[in-house]
């Protein structure tokens, strides 16, 4: 079995592959010590190579990953082999969010990721969700119903946080307002992708592209492209790394 | 390995009214981020140990030498720039130096005067002064100020109410009459020099002082031609290092024990002695000037297993690309050599600066990299802008190619990491 791990800012993900199928796979939250939830996670598993990807993946090579690959490969990796003829990825994590442009043979050629600000990533999003009493699960559907938008001129957290909470004592409907967290969101991706350039279809991967209002709302500003995103958006990094391993 | 510190000179310290306590501290940190960054690497040149020494004596044994100059009447001049005509400076048997300004340290204490969004440098070293944390802040008879952007060149005024501080004006275009204006500036910072100095600069010093100073840069050319081997005999830590600690060192003593470096590696690469692993991939840094101690990069890039083989910065081919003609005597002719020299420097602060864009892909070229990260300190626009055409540049010379924009800090250490190892497995696929 080749194992791929994901240790990111929110969750673990596992992937398990036989060199043909995806037979296993578990999300969990990251909790304080990752590399020991990570662990745990594989521990089960008969791996004959276990490769480690995301924010911790070093830490994960020093207890008891094989070798790793950042998540920039590993998501290219999980896209290419899921949707071939798709050159460009959107992946919005937790901590960061990057845009990946992959050459024919599925080889990343070039790669935009945000700097230390949380703009633009799921924290963001996660943040301003908490400031109008969202569950995060609920946020997406509620934007996605609001008849209206008012603009969000931040994309900084801090100020966003401030304008929202201003826009809420001013009483604009919280789902404009939340709607409006979206649009600044689905403004930096477009920007990013307009920046690296992309295909006729992108894939949406990581955890936020369960959001549906994002996928939605990134679609409507790239009309000319057609969102694709995959069954288990957040496992795409872990299944990539798994595929690596088999070649590995 | 084990031993390594900072040497402590606290009477000395106290003597400058330097903070010695927090000194004391900041000297300990150095001295722990040193041996950590350059003692641990393995199969380092063994004349790298003058450089080790260099730095533990560089708030130290460096500083005495500089204070015994002064006893002579000599005059210590202070820089962060690569503009100024450090000839002058030796012609007038003067001595220049770089300041401090190269850690987050200083960076609080600049906080609470200056505006935040300013550049890490001019933050770090304003912070340096106003806490009384550097030797050479404290040593210096003045500090040389340009007008190569707006942070600095709006900082001097606030920095001249701490330590006396000279401003040269920097055109910023190089059209005859900016050339013109430059010249006279040459001129007026040699006034400048000899008054401090009370002498007067025969063409014979200025002669000599051009001497030391093209052999100077000459000595760290070979290096820099000694990186471009392939494999690399020493890593980019210790060149970015000997780059660094050239703003500091005795000119005469500096070239003698680069020379020195250069003959081992010389030797090294005939034994094909690598450091690192043969193939390693090579990576090449444009961009802004990363003063000591700022390693970040470098640590970053050479920790993911990959090795810097050339700086195209002020610290770096800006700073020793360039020589000034030797075949002029008359003072008049020589200033003009001189700031014939000068503008050549293809500072982000001119325009236009086309000259860059083709430095920057010669460089690549010679020093067989495989790839360019450009870094640039947040907040500084005209690197921050001009990199936009270098990305241009690289994409039409189809060159793996990647632009950082970063600080003093370490928050962004994760991202950067990644970025930086997807940057290597992107050039190794």
């Amino acid at each position: 079995m080749f194992v791929g791990i994901d240790l990111g800012s929110r969750t673990v993900k596992m992937a398990v592959w036989d060199g043909e199928r995806l037979v296993d796979h578990k999300i969990v939250e990251s909790g304080f010590e990752p590399h020991r939830q990570a662990e745990k996670m594989v521990a089960g598993v008969k791996a004959s190579v276990i490769i480690a990807t995301g924010y911790g993946r070093h830490l994960a090579a020093e207890y008891f990953a094989d070798h790793v690959i950042t998540e920039i490969k590993a998501h290219g990796l999980g896209i290419y082999h899921q949707f071939p003829d798709c050159t460009t990825i959107v992946d919005v994590g937790g901590q960061d969010s990057k845009v990946i442009a992959l050459n024919a043979r599925g080889k990343v050629s070039n790669f935009q990721m945000n700097d230390k600000c949380a703009a633009g990533t799921g924290r963001f999003l996660e943040i301003m969700a908490g400031s109008l009493a969202y569950d995060l699960a609920e946020f997406g559907q509620a934007a996605l119903k609001a008849d209206k938008e008012v603009p969000i001129n931040s994309m900084c957290t801090v100020f966003a946080e401030s304008e929202v909470i201003s826009m809420k004592n001013r009483g604009v409907p919280r789902e404009h307002i939340a709607r409006a967290v979206h649009a600044s969101v689905a403004d930096r991706l477009s920007g990013m992708l307009a920046r690296l350039g992309y295909g006729e279809e992108i894939a949406f991967s990581g955890g936020v592209a369960r959001n549906p209002c994002m996928v939605q709302m990134l679609q409507e500003k790239l009309p000319e492209t057609r969102m694709i995103v995959p069954e288990l958006p957040d496992l795409t990094g872990a299944w990539g790394a798994a595929l690596h391993g088999a070649n590995y | 390995m084990s031993n390594f510190e900072i040497k402590a000179y606290p009477e000395m310290w106290q003597s400058l009214d330097i903070d010695v306590e927090r000194f004391d501290k900041m000297r300990i940190m150095l001295g722990e981020l040193y041996e950590k960054t350059f003692l641990s690497q393995e199969n380092r040149p063994a004349a790298m140990v003058y450089f080790d020494n260099m730095v533990a004596e560089l708030h130290g044994g460096r500083i005495k030498e500089l204070l015994a100059a002064k006893e002579d009447g000599r005059p210590v001049i202070g820089t962060f720039c690569v503009y100024i005509p450090e000839e002058m400076v030796l012609a007038a048997g003067g001595i220049c130096v770089g300041l401090c300004g190269g850690s987050q340290g200083s960076i609080p204490d600049a906080e609470k005067i200056l505006p935040r969004n300013i550049c890490s440098m001019v933050k770090s070293a304003f912070g340096f002064k106003d806490g009384r944390i550097c030797p050479y802040f404290q040593a210096v008879d003045f500090v040389y100020g340009e007008t190569t952007c707006d942070a600095k060149k709006k900082t001097w005024e606030l920095l001249d109410q701490m330590v006396p501080t000279y401003v040269m004006e920097i055109p910023q275009c190089k059209k005859p009459r900016d050339i013109a204006l430059w010249l006279e500036e040459v001129k007026d910072f040699k006034a400048k020099v000899e008054e401090v100095a009370g002498k007067t600069i025969s063409a014979d010093d200025l002669a000599g002082a051009i001497q030391i100073m093209n052999n100077k840069r000459r000595v760290l050319q070979r290096l820099n031609a000694l990186r471009h081997h392939k494999p690399c005999p020493i890593s980019g830590k210790d060149g970015l290092l000997v780059e660094q600690i050239a703003f500091f060192d005795e000119p005469v003593r500096f070239t003698e024990k680069v020379g020195e470096l250069c003959d081992e590696l010389e030797e090294r690469i005939q034994k094909n002695v690598a450091v690192p692993a043969k193939n390693a991939t090579r990576v090449m840094i444009a961009g802004t000037p990363m003063a000591l101690p700022n390693w970040k990069i470098h640590n970053l890039v050479e920790g993911a297993g990959a090795v810097i083989v050339n700086e195209e910065s002020c610290v770096g081919t800006r700073y020793f690309k360039d020589l000034i003609a030797e075949n002029v005597s008359d003072m008049d002719d020589m200033l003009a050599a001189l700031t014939d020299r000068y503008k050549e420097i293809d500072c982000s602060c001119f325009t236009p600066n086309d000259e860059r864009l083709d430095q920057v892909i010669r460089e690549f070229h010679e020093s067989k990299a495989q790839g360019i990260i450009n870094y640039s300190l947040q907040f500084c626009h005209t690197y921050n802008i001009e990199e936009i055409r270098i990305r241009q540049a690289c994409e039409k010379e189809g060159i793996p190619y990647m632009f950082i924009e970063s600080d003093y800090s370490s928050e962004d250490m994760g991202q950067l990491q990644t970025r930086i190892e997807a940057f290597l497995e992107q050039i190794g696929e």
